[in-house]
């Protein structure tokens, strides 16, 4: 049966999603990947979507259940690369995902996890101005 | 249009008239008679663009009932005869005239199709305002159809040029209403998706009144009142600041060096 790898990375574990989602591929990377975080002790998770061009809402309900249960397990999730295309359809869809952090491409999402590690804290979100 | 243009037009339908009629059909939509409606669609569509009304259009295919009625008058030898004939030839006439018209009609459609099209794609400019930095004012009404160019265009330029601010002016958005800043608030959750912050700029005071008499909730939202605010916020965040700097000589009067952010 087919799975997304889940890689470790200094203390974070990546996601990168090179297929078209279905249902029970999204369910497996659910179970899987609250497990690796479970027993790793990963701090934060980068889930890389730049290669997903359809999504359906129960795919972005899942990435939204995704990073509020890594949340739960203290592990940070920054959802990474999201095409025009799918922001617009997960917005269309209502899906906006407010509880999820995201980055343009790996690099940002990577530096983001990092910060916020030597921040100390995970739930702050911007830094008031002025 | 010329008497020329207008001769050649008319000697072009009366040729490709004079065909349909010798295959004995009445029925303008019948293959016979595809000529005429060829000619009549050109014609009809070059006097649409030229800014001629419909019934001008028309009159040109209506101006033939009059000689068309008196010669039948000349053939017909009785009274019942000659009846049937103008009927004939007035039912085929008016067929005529409403192609025509409606040729006319599709024509201007197409034209202020064209021109909507061209007006959407030239309010939609996408600048690089500095390094991971990109402004889009948005000139006009939003509509369904013009946020999702809108909208679009924004996402793509993000992803190209790997921005992490868009900046949303909206100086030139006449009025407000809650259709509008539902699509405002839709185009910045789907670019924070994408990962870029989005601000939005150029709020002028009656729309702000607007906004808030509307009870549309903005707090997620950073917002400022003039584009240069915004940039100076977006240089803020990106850790980046405008200093000032000796005045040279040469450029000194060009160079009124603001401060942001100090």
């Amino acid at each position: 049966m087919e799975r997304i790898p889940i890689l470790k990375m200094s203390g974070f574990l990546l996601v990168s999603i090179q297929v078209d989602m279905h249902d029970q591929l999204a369910m497996q990377l659910q179970d899987d990947l609250t497990n690796r975080i479970a027993t790793s002790g990963a701090r934060g998770v980068l889930i890389d979507i730049s290669a997903l061009e359809i999504v359906d809402s129960f795919i972005g309900r899942m990435l939204a259940n995704i990073a509020a249960m890594s949340r739960v397990l203290d592990a940070e999730t920054v959802v990474v690369g999201m095409q025009p295309a799918v922001a617009i359809t997960l917005v269309e869809l209502g899906m906006s995902m407010p509880g999820v952090r995201t980055a343009l491409d790996v690099d940002r999402g990577m530096a983001l996890l990092n910060a916020s590690r030597a921040a100390g804290d995970t739930g702050h979100d911007d830094v008031p101005v002025s | 249009m010329s008497d020329a243009d207008v001769d050649s037009d008319a000697r072009q339908f009366s040729r490709a008239l004079m065909v349909a009629i010798e295959s004995g059909d009445v029925d303008v939509q019948a293959t016979a008679w595809s000529d005429v409606r060829d000619v009549l669609a050109r014609l009809s569509e070059s006097r649409a663009i030229h800014g001629a009304s419909p019934s001008e259009t028309a009159t040109f295919v209506l101006s033939l009932k009059q000689p068309i009625f008196h010669a039948l008058r000349r053939r017909a030898t009785d009274q019942n005869q000659l009846a049937d004939l103008i009927w004939t030839a007035s039912t085929l006439l008016d067929q005529l005239g409403l192609l025509v018209t409606e040729l006319h009609q599709k024509a201007r459609e197409g034209v202020i199709a064209r021109q909507q099209q061209e007006m959407m794609e030239l309010s939609t400019p996408v600048i690089t305002l500095w390094e991971g930095v990109l402004a889009l004012p948005v000139i006009g009404t939003l509509d369904s159809a013009r946020t999702q160019v809108v909208m679009e265009s924004l996402l793509q330029r993000i992803v190209d040029t790997g921005s992490v601010i868009a900046i949303l002016d909206i100086t030139g958005v006449p009025t407000v209403d809650t259709l509008v800043a539902q699509h405002l608030l839709k185009t910045v959750a789907a670019a924070r998706l994408m990962g870029a912050d989005c601000i939005i700029s150029g709020i002028r005071p009656q729309i702000a009144q607007t906004i808030v008499h509307l009870g549309v909730d903005l707090n997620a939202v950073t917002t400022k009142a003039t584009l240069a605010d915004a940039f100076a916020l977006a240089l803020r965040r990106l850790g980046k600041a405008v200093t000032r700097t000796p005045p040279r000589s040469e450029s000194a009067s060009l160079t009124p060096a603001a401060s942001a952010g100090a």
